[in-house]
């Protein structure tokens, strides 16, 4: 019988060879790609098991992980939670990453490609990877002073360089305690995450740099400089800035603020209609230059574009085919035209920096867990928005809105700003959105800003009133 | 019948004494306590578990018990395969260690909850093993000669068959996880399947040697393969309509495959002929499709064999969650102690090697099927240096059941083939396979003891020296 038995023995030795092939190809070849797929948790479970790199201000880490007691191995901490929460965003056992903490993950991981060297060194030597730490663009005062302006208040503050697109201050308010989110008790998560999104005040949202409201008169800025690179006018050309402006084809007007006249005899230098933001005037303006100039403007200044910085913005946009009174509307930032405060702070960075529109970003640079620096972020030209010449002209146009016009809250002693106040309604019964855009010193911006308060009260003053003071410590934080 | 030449090779050489080997076993058995010792201590380390002498005292009665059963071989079977008791210890500490390090992972998960902390497995599994132990030292200590066996045939078949039913009976079947193969009878519940693979394997052994010779006669020639006579695929149908039965009514795919492939691989072996592997392949392949259109459960299983993915978050949530352990365990494996091997539910029964594929990785993995492998070569080599054919189809039939349940469970687990419920042999959680699988232990130690003793027809000298030493 022994043949037989032989013959089986094969048989079973064939199974044997099947099974070891098996887990050989799932151990080996695909677990890579098992690794990557969606819910598994193992992923998840691993990167607590090492130290995560920090998140840094300055020298200073904002986010960091504190080695505990528990299974998960690390625990991660924010110092000024709320402060930075749109920036850093919170890591969650139940929710995921969002902010820096999701778009840098394979840095603060120590996963990235970056790496290779040190990730050799570990595996012969057996030791647990440790991550990278990623520096920010933000500066501390710039951030603090937003958000203390900020404070009761619902909205957010995008300060930026205007020389080289850096991120100098991305705050909400309100805002959420990422250090709950990213604790490692899931009942406690959950809870705080659900009184989160119940919250009227969503402060789950990255309001800087995804929340869109109209822009209201800050968009005049856009308005002003296409009418300038139309070559038809300079600051001193006369237009008409009446009472009322009735939209072509409708039975509707546009009226100024104030209800007034923006100038005798109804006529009014573009620089002056700029200064008083007079609706009817830039309406008429509107409609001289045409939609599509408006919006080649617009766009050159980064509207109609989703930007990753690296957190993916919303995109900002004009609307694509309005009618002649759409078109009047839109040049005074009302109707479909919809913007972030990161979006406007570009506009604003564009004219400071001689008409440049440079990318903006928030990560200045990575560095090994040794400190050393492996990447640094390069300054990036997104358009040439404008001529250096015409955006000098817009520049001393700004100023004087500041300094003879509706922005006089944005007035620093001994610094030039430039600056351009708006109040925007996003619906008929909505509560306004007052909005403050401003750079200084004008002669070489070191910041540009742009704030926006929602749910403002329907005074066109509020821009001035409620953002404007809010722009000016920004710029002060910035500059002392 | 007729005897191969091959193996009648020691008979009548009394004067040269065969070496036992059982000092080799010793130093493999320490071997084995050692892997197991270790093991423990660095779960211990990775969790930040201080040894204690709860710690100690556990694996001071693990080593107690390799050294008794080592005892009882060196006394009543001298001759035995010097492998076998190793490496089922082995396998049996890897699945203790396992089942610990799992034990570790639910407690801490339980603090982390807030959670009381669940009962450890780790201490009911050796409570069996001791009880394993117990049955192993008996049937070594009472079953001199597996011959015996044989003389009870009929009786081993009519229980095998009674315990194969009794979780249908009312009242003590149980139904788990929607397999009816329990019983439960006061506060233990048993899986009698288990032992009654081994009494249905001795009851094959007796009725095939019996029956043999008729079963090999040929009728009819067919692409040049002898035929059975009809009147002779009696057995073969009957143990087929069995393990459609066991299907059918426990629900219970892995036993019913096992049960069918252990019959037709033990019918060629007795018989030597092909054709019943053929008849029993094709007999094979209609039971399967008929499963497969006429029962639902059968379908799910291979349809989420096909395409796990799609199923991740239901029916195949476990073995995608094997996959992903295995997968993360990767070529040299988390560590012990430092994977999540808890994410997988059943880790410590069903799904053991998705969690020892996760911390030790396919380096471990492999080095465990050799391990089997050893197991049922071993097996199978007793088979075929033992003289009487009956021992020679008994030792076959338990080394074959043991390779098709490791085949088909971690075929399973690995998603080479569909799933089925089985457990792994000395490795899963659980009493009955763990004593079922020690039996089979001793019943092959018993007859490599049998094949390899020298034949006692006259005392080898030296013995006889011995023996006057002692009466000084």
């Amino acid at each position: 019988m022994s043949r037989p038995i032989r013959r089986i023995a094969f048989v079973l030795g064939i199974l044997l060879v099947a099974l070891l092939v098996n887990v050989t190809v799932i151990q080996v070849v695909l677990a890579g790609d098992y690794r990557d797929r969606p819910g598994n948790q193992r992923v998840l479970l691993e990167e607590y098991d090492r130290e995560r790199g920090p998140i840094l201000v300055g020298s200073n880490p904002v986010a960091r992980s504190k080695e505990t007691g528990d299974t998960l191995k690390y625990l991660r901490v924010y110092s000024d939670g709320p402060l930075y929460a749109p920036v850093t965003g919170f890591y969650s056992l139940v929710y995921g990453a969002t902010g820096l903490e999701r778009t840098e993950n394979r840095i603060l991981t120590g996963s990235s490609s970056l790496f290779v060297v040190d990730r050799a060194e570990q595996l012969f030597a057996g030791r647990q990877p440790v991550g990278g730490a990623v520096t920010t663009t933000i500066n501390a005062r710039a951030q603090k002073a937003a958000f203390d302006g900020l404070r009761g208040k619902k909205g957010a503050v995008v300060a930026i360089e205007p020389s080289t697109g850096r991120i100098l201050a991305s705050v909400q308010f309100p805002s959420f305690d990422p250090n709950i989110l990213s604790s490692h008790d899931p009942a406690a998560i959950r809870d705080y995450y659900a009184t989160l999104e119940a919250d009227p005040g969503k402060p789950l949202l990255n309001r800087p740099i995804v929340s869109l409201n109209p822009p209201g008169s800050t968009f005049k800025i856009v308005t002003a400089a296409a009418a300038l690179a139309s070559g038809r006018f300079t600051p001193d050309t006369v237009i008409p800035g009446p009472r009322t402006y009735d939209l072509p084809d409708s039975t509707k007007k546009i009226r100024n603020w104030n209800g007034q006249s923006c100038g005798p005899g109804d006529l009014v230098t573009l620089r002056q209609a700029l200064a008083i933001s007079c609706n009817t005037a830039f309406a008429w303006l509107g409609n001289q230059l045409g939609a599509d100039a408006l919006r080649t403007q617009a766009d050159l200044m980064g509207f109609d574009q989703s930007f990753d910085i690296p957190l993916r913005a919303a995109t900002s946009h004009f609307p694509e085919d309005p009618d002649d009174p759409q078109t009047a509307m839109s040049a005074i930032g009302q109707f479909d035209v919809r913007a972030t405060a990161l979006q406007m702070a570009m506009v604003g960075a564009a004219v400071a920096n001689s008409g440049k529109t440079m990318n903006p970003y928030l990560v200045q640079e990575v560095r090994g867990p040794d400190l050393a620096i492996l990447q640094t972020t390069e300054p990036s030209l997104y358009e040439q928005a404008m001529t250096a010449v015409n955006a000098a002209q817009l520049t001393e146009m700004l100023v004087n809105v500041v300094e003879n016009g509706t922005g006089s809250n944005a007035q620093i002693p001994g610094v030039r700003v430039a600056g351009k106040t708006g109040t925007a309604q996003t619906g008929n019964d909505n509560p306004a959105v007052a909005w403050f855009v401003a750079f200084a010193p004008a002669q070489s911006p070191q910041v540009a800003v742009a704030v926006v308060v929602e749910d403002a009260g329907a005074a066109e003053v509020s821009g001035n009133q409620l953002a404007a003071p809010i722009a000016r410590a920004v710029i002060e934080a910035v500059l002392r | 019948m007729s005897i191969p030449v091959d193996v009648m090779a020691p008979v009548g050489k009394g004067i040269r004494k065969q070496p036992s080997r059982r000092n080799l076993e010793l130093v493999l058995l320490i071997f084995a306590w050692a892997v197991g010792v270790l093991g423990t201590l660095q779960i211990g380390w990775a969790n930040g578990v201080e040894p204690n002498s709860q710690l100690w005292i556990t694996t001071g009665v693990v080593g107690v018990l390799a050294l008794v059963m080592h005892g009882m071989v060196r006394w009543k079977a001298r001759y035995a395969d010097p492998f076998l008791l190793p490496v089922a210890t082995l396998l049996t500490i890897l699945g203790l260690v396992m089942i610990y390090r799992l034990d570790v992972a639910a407690t801490e998960r339980a603090v982390l909850n807030g959670s009381p902390s669940p009962t450890p497995d780790a201490y009911s599994q050796l409570t069996w093993f001791t009880v394993a132990v117990i049955l192993f030292v008996s049937v070594l200590f009472l079953l001199r000669d597996h011959r015996i066996l044989q003389r009870y045939t009929y009786t081993f078949g009519f229980a095998g068959l009674v315990l194969l039913v009794l979780p249908l009976a009312p009242i003590i079947g149980t139904t788990v996880n929607g397999a009816t193969l329990w019983v439960r009878l006061g506060g233990f519940s048993f899986q009698p399947a288990e032992l009654a693979k081994i009494l249905l394997t001795i009851f094959f052994a007796g009725y095939l040697v019996e029956k043999r010779d008729s079963l090999a006669l040929v009728r009819t020639k067919f692409l040049g393969i002898g035929f059975p006579r009809l009147k002779d695929l009696g057995p073969l149908i009957v143990a087929w309509l069995v393990s459609l039965g066991v299907l059918v009514f426990q629900r219970d795919l892995g036993t019913s495959l096992l049960f069918f492939g252990l019959f037709v691989s033990m019918l060629y072996i007795a018989t030597q002929r092909r054709s019943w592997l053929i008849l029993g392949g094709l007999m094979f392949i209609v039971g399967a499709v008929l499963a497969y259109f006429a029962f639902g459960h059968v379908r799910l299983r291979v349809t989420v064999w096909l395409d796990p993915w799609t199923y991740a978050n239901d029916d195949g949530y476990q073995i995608v969650q094997s996959l992903f352990g295995l997968a993360n365990g990767g070529i040299l494996g988390a560590g012990l102690g430092q994977g999540f091997p808890n994410l997988v539910p059943f880790a410590n029964t069903d799904f053991i090697v998705a969690a020892l594929g996760e911390e030790l990785g396919v380096t471990g993995l492999i080095a465990m099927l050799l391990l089997y492998a050893i197991l049922v070569e071993r097996g199978l080599r007793a088979a075929v240096s033992v003289r009487d054919s009956f021992g020679q189809l008994l030792a076959a039939g338990l080394s074959i059941t043991l390779a098709l349940q490791v085949f088909v469970i971690i075929g399973g687990v690995t998603r080479l083939i569909p799933l089925t419920g089985l457990t792994t042999p000395f490795l899963s959680y659980g009493g009955s396979s763990l004593i079922a699988n020690w039996i089979i232990v001793a019943l092959l130690l018993r007859i490599s003891d049998r094949a390899r003793r020298p034949e006692v027809t006259m005392p080898s000298p030296d013995e006889a020296v011995t023996q006057v030493v002692r009466r000084v």
